[in-house]
């Protein structure tokens, strides 16, 4: 799969998530110290794994990460989406998402890749319509985990949900457990991947909340396009850290969660909807 | 009890070897086809980001419900003590390891990721109902070729504690097993025409109803094969009364499940889409699996005299398959075609299909891997009847007949 040695080096980033996120609190303490031990030695060899990995690229633009430092389930990353904000036919958090993490548009919209969508929504008894971005919602408890049978769908520490492409065999169990119809499959072979968004044929994908950018301590392209050129429409941050914006809006307002009847707490508020 | 002799498939015979050829084509065309869709990917199929699973996911679905319920005979010999269905439980045995591998092969090739297989046997996630199952299936192997060691080996024959305790074994896990399978879409809450417990005890009704069909048609053709009468008339009479059973509880469980929805305000959209306005999956409900799969049969066998003729039989358990191939349709790509819920009351559209129900046309390469699946069952079961002896004697003779005397 061309995916191969991309993965390799894209999933510095991809196993960076799966080692730092912890799956349980109780093993973070004992981890952290035993992280805080290696950690130089881990730093050095990544750098020169990465920088061996990537030949020509200049390394500033790789920020060497240290594995598990940024991950914590201290923090539950999430989004908050403003549908009063959001214009119909705007599309701006779409194209950035295409951009920033390279799944592209072979014209074939059933089969197609589609990590974020704008979904109008209208009251068929009066016509109120209103619209908004949806993408993984990264649960507290993602159905999708649940159900993958190799744990190739895993949710890290701090709240966001991924997939390891070592790991999915393509059954697409999870795209059957979604409530919220985020993941695609990818159908065809792909070529020029994203070093930082691993995707290959045969396996399932979705949004990660552009980890790669999270861990840099950026936000996600969506967010940055939707505050650039939008009506910023959405706010991405910590919802455990109660001086953040998120948190503080989120306590605010009235905000809803899509399909919350279902319990599995999403990590994506929305407001006016 | 009388000692009941067994027979290997005894026919040399051009029409053995060409049914061989047939289904050996077939299983090469699905291998091809499976080499297309690994190659090219899924692309090649009607599948897409709506109807995730498709054509090969209703056959080995199928295959593998069948499985279970191929024991059937074999459980009612062993389990329940009916020693009149003994001469059959070999071959019981046989069609359910068969079955599986069928079922299983489709399964797996249709993976995205066939070469990660390895991966799928070695990392588990025990939260998964999926990892259970692999758990369930190749258990169900080990126990199956188990007990028919315990069945066909001479000193392992003798030892009938050991053959009881293995049929109460199997008889346990392929119960669990079935329930697994139905939990797959049992346990989904997202889809509205699943997340229902009803789905564990309907797969076990329809493995019942499947398994016992195939032994049926299984020992008719073996008998056509080997030109001799393999079933005596009371064993056909029982078949003919335990179908109509299973059949009546498949309905049960199905008109249970579409009530329980129908009674519910919020579910009622997805009633009307498969009862009513579904289009191919309204007519494989009504068509296939309710009218082909259930009245008809049943129709059949109830028929004072001729329900009770061997052909009859035979007819009744062929409509039953091809009922519960329907079933298996509605079932899994009816239920996804039906767009997900995500503001219930409300009309949703997006440029990914939202709020619309899919669209899927089956392509022929994945038509040509679930029909391999069928063929790759047939395959085994044909070498295996050629190789050891699994069928009864003739009636007549000392197997299936002989066996009744002693009931």
């Amino acid at each position: 799969m061309s995916c191969g040695s991309k993965c390799g080096s894209g999933c510095g980033d991809g196993a960076t998530c799966g080692s730092g996120g912890a799956r349980g609190d109780a093993a973070d303490t004992a981890r952290r110290a035993f992280l805080r031990g290696v950690a130089a030695a881990v730093t050095t060899l990544a750098v020169g794994v990465t920088l061996y990995s990537f030949g020509t690229e200049p390394a500033a633009a790789r920020a060497p990460v240290v594995p598990g430092a940024k991950v914590s389930a201290k923090t539950r990353w999430g989004l908050l989406i403003d549908a009063a904000k959001c214009g119909d036919g705007c599309t701006a958090c779409v194209a950035a998402c295409r951009k920033e993490n390279g799944w592209g548009d072979a014209g074939r919209p059933a089969t197609d890749a589609q990590w974020i969508r704008k979904l109008t929504v209208r009251n068929p008894r009066n016509g109120a319509a209103f619209a908004l971005p949806m993408m993984c919602q990264h649960c507290a408890d993602p159905p999708c985990v649940d159900v993958c049978p190799t744990g190739a769908s895993f949710k890290r520490a701090d709240g966001i949900v991924l997939v390891d492409k070592h790991t999915c065999i393509g059954c697409r169990y999870c795209m059957m457990a979604c409530p919220y119809k985020a993941r695609s499959f990818i159908h065809e072979p792909l070529e020029d991947q994203k070093p930082h968004a691993p995707r290959g044929k045969g396996t399932v994908e979705s949004c990660t909340l552009c980890v790669h950018r999270v861990d840099e301590g950026r936000i996600p392209a969506c967010v940055e396009a939707c505050s650039d050129a939008a009506g910023g429409a959405m706010l991405f941050g910590d919802l455990n850290d109660p001086s953040s914006e998120i948190a503080k809006r989120v306590a605010a307002y009235r905000t809803t969660r899509i399909r919350a009847d279902l319990g599995c707490d999403p990590g994506v508020y929305y407001r006016n909807i | 009890m009388a000692r009941i002799a067994y027979q290997k498939l005894e026919d040399r015979g051009a029409r053995f070897w060409g049914v061989l050829a047939l289904n050996g084509a077939i299983v090469l065309a699905g291998l091809g086809a499976a080499y297309v869709m690994e190659h090219r990917g899924h692309i090649v199929t009607g599948m897409n980001n709506q109807i995730v699973w498709g054509m090969p996911h209703v056959f080995a679905v199928f295959l593998i419900v069948a499985a279970s319920g191929a024991l059937n005979v074999a459980s009612l010999s062993t389990v329940f003590g009916k020693v009149e269905y003994k001469p059959y439980a070999r071959l019981s045995g046989l069609l359910a390891i068969a079955l599986l591998v069928g079922g299983l092969s489709v399964l797996v090739l249709d993976l995205g990721r066939p070469d990660r297989l390895i991966v799928a046997m070695t990392t588990y996630n025990f939260k998964s109902i999926f990892a259970w199952n692999i758990f369930l299936y190749v258990g169900f192997l080990a126990v199956a070729a188990a007990y028919l060691f315990a069945l066909m080996d001479r000193r392992a024959s003798r030892a009938a504690a050991v053959g009881k305790a293995i049929g109460w074994l199997a008889f346990a896990w392929r119960l669990v097993l079935t329930t697994g399978t139905g939990s797959i879409f049992g346990w989904l809450v997202a889809r509205e025409a699943y997340d229902a417990a009803v789905m564990a005890p309907l797969f076990i009704a329809a493995s019942l109803l499947y398994g016992l069909a195939v032994t049926v048609l299984a020992l008719e053709i073996a008998g056509m094969q080997s030109r001799q009468r393999l079933v005596g008339d009371a064993i056909v009479g029982r078949f003919r009364g335990l179908l109509a059973i299973f059949a009546l509880a498949v309905l049960y469980f199905t008109a249970v499940h579409h009530l329980t929805n129908l009674y519910a305000s919020e579910h009622r959209g997805i009633e009307r889409f498969l009862l009513l306005e579904g289009g191919a999956y309204t007519a494989a409900f009504w068509v296939g699996q309710v009218l082909i799969g259930g009245v008809l049969p049943l129709a059949i066998l109830a028929a004072p005299a001729r329900g009770r003729s061997r052909a009859a039989v035979a007819a009744a358990s062929i409509l039953v398959l091809i009922g519960g191939l329907a079933q298996m349709y509605v079932v899994i790509v009816g239920g996804q075609a039906y767009p997900l819920m995500l503001f219930p009351g409300m009309e949703v559209q997006s440029a990914f299909h939202d709020g619309e129900v899919a669209r899927y046309r089956p392509s022929l390469p994945e038509l040509l891997l679930g029909l391999s699946g069928l063929s790759i069952a047939a395959l085994l079961t044909g070498i295996g009847l050629k190789l050891l002896p699994f069928l009864p004697e003739a009636v007549g003779g000392r197997g299936a007949d002989a066996a009744r005397p002693a009931a």
